[in-house]
């Protein structure tokens, strides 16, 4: 299986293919939806955003609370198009990969295309199982918003699918349709 | 009269706030099983096998088994016969606040919906209580978290839109959620009653046991012809295609007015859980 690190590259970004799956190794922000609301808050005013955005990857996750002599709670990812009004403007300033669950809108995909960045889908619900892939959890700030607080983490072979590539492909649409066809 | 101690419920609803975050209703953790094994198509096959795994390691480890420990629905069947000593909304909220604080469970409540401040214990609980024959109290915690809550549906049919109607309804709201709503999906559908009996019917269909059927021979046939529907879509595990898009449904059905025709759906994940206790 293909081994990535974080930051990415154009170059990584551009070899990555819908459906591909990938292990993902390195640093990861997560942000969700006040997180969003509050970068998108900061960029209308002009100010510095808390991470420098720049061939990062943003992992649309709220932990549960760190247990005792564990590096993190469960944690899996929450539905992406909910950030997909935010997303167009962040991966304007630099934003070059999302982690997430479910479909993406056609304006994340276009400004996907144009910003070469990559949307990788994670295992919804298998949060405990995931766990095991995170080796450090940091809040970098935010953290009056509990669960929502943006959280440094550092991933090990994070088991991840391409969903949509920076050339606007699909993998739930090619998935589904390749099902139909095979049933058919 | 036989009395039982507020202190007693609060205790009963943190333990089953706990467990039901932790361990997997036999009944969906079968329904799992069994798909994985019959799924026909090798990569929805292999994603199945990670839900299984996940669902092992959530109750050996003790961990959530997802991270969206979600709003505490709680069901409530309290016996006339039962006093109760002590305030017994509260002692419920108070039983949520412990769970989610000492069970290490995620705080996913805003005290207001547009000013949205986390109130960091997870309360209040959703509270459905209902008035039962006995001396007993009936607890259930049903935590939902809301990937799939928001995929959910309501709609007022007409008579006229009948039951193609109500399969119209259900697959387009099946269709809407795609891959959002972490599929396998379980999904409880209500049609009768009026406007919120209907969701609440939705909400307590999610609970009866997966593999059981309506007892009315003409609903039992709907839940198959429906599955089997839902099943034909295509969206498959995580909505990347396959054959299991849905463990299982559920109806509740209900007295209605003559211009009514209610429906609703209450989209739930692979991890819909619930936890039951008796005092």
């Amino acid at each position: 299986m293909r081994k990535l690190n974080t930051p990415l590259t154009e170059e990584d970004v551009q070899s990555l293919k819908a459906g591909d799956h990938v292990l993902l190794s390195g640093t990861v922000y997560t942000a969700r939806d006040a997180a969003h609301l509050r970068m998108m808050d900061l960029i209308a005013a002009g100010k510095p955003l808390p991470v420098e955005l720049e061939g990062q990857v943003i992992y649309y996750a709220g932990p549960t609370p760190t247990p005792p002599g564990r590096a993190v709670g469960s944690i899996g990812p929450t539905t992406s198009t909910r950030m997909d009004a935010s997303t167009p403007t962040l991966l304007s300033h630099g934003l070059r990969g999302m982690i997430g669950k479910g479909g993406r809108s056609e304006a994340v995909i276009a400004a996907m295309k144009e910003h070469k960045a990559v949307y990788f889908a994670a295992v919804g619900g298998a949060a405990a199982l995931m766990a095991q892939c995170v080796t450090a959890l940091e809040v970098v700030c935010w953290d009056d918003l509990g669960p929502e607080s943006v959280k440094r983490l550092t991933l090990e072979n994070l088991p991840l699918v391409v969903a949509v590539d920076c050339y606007g492909q699909d993998a739930f649409e090619l998935g589904q349709a390749a099902y139909l066809e095979e049933r058919a | 009269m036989r009395e039982i101690q507020a202190a007693a419920i609060t205790e009963t609803i943190r333990n089953l706030c706990i467990e039901a975050n932790r361990d997997l209703p036999q009944d969906v953790a079968c329904a799992l099983h069994a798909a994985a094994a019959e799924e026909p198509w090798a990569p929805a096959r292999d994603l199945l096998d990670i839900l299984v795994q996940n669902e092992g390691i959530a109750r050996e480890q003790r961990m959530p088994i997802c991270q969206d420990t979600g709003m505490a629905i709680v069901f409530a069947e309290v016996g006339q016969d039962a006093h109760i000593v002590g305030g017994f909304e509260e002692a419920v909220h108070e039983g949520v606040r412990q769970g989610y604080v000492e069970g290490l469970l995620r705080k996913s409540v805003v005290g207001d919906p547009l000013r949205r401040v986390n109130t960091g214990d997870n309360t209040p609980a959703i509270l459905h209580t209902r008035l039962v024959p006995g001396d007993q109290v009936k607890l259930t915690v049903a935590p939902k978290g809301f990937g799939s809550e928001n995929m959910s549906r309501l709609g007022m049919l007409t008579p006229a839109d009948g039951v193609e109607g109500v399969k119209r309804f259900v697959l387009e709201t099946v269709r809407e959620a795609g891959a959002n709503p972490c599929p396998p999906m379980v999904l409880g559908i209500g049609i009768g009653g009026d406007f919120e009996r209907v969701a609440e019917m939705a909400k307590s269909a999610l609970i009866l046991p997966l593999g059981e059927h309506n007892p009315d021979p003409y609903y039992a046939a709907l839940e198959d012809e429906l599955l089997a529907l839902v099943n034909s879509t295509g969206i498959g595990p995580q909505g990347l295609g396959g054959k299991t898009t849905c463990l299982g449904l559920h109806i509740l059905a209900g007295a209605t007015h003559i211009a009514g025709l209610p429906v609703a759906v209450n989209v739930s994940c692979h991890v819909t859980r619930h936890k039951t206790a008796v005092l």
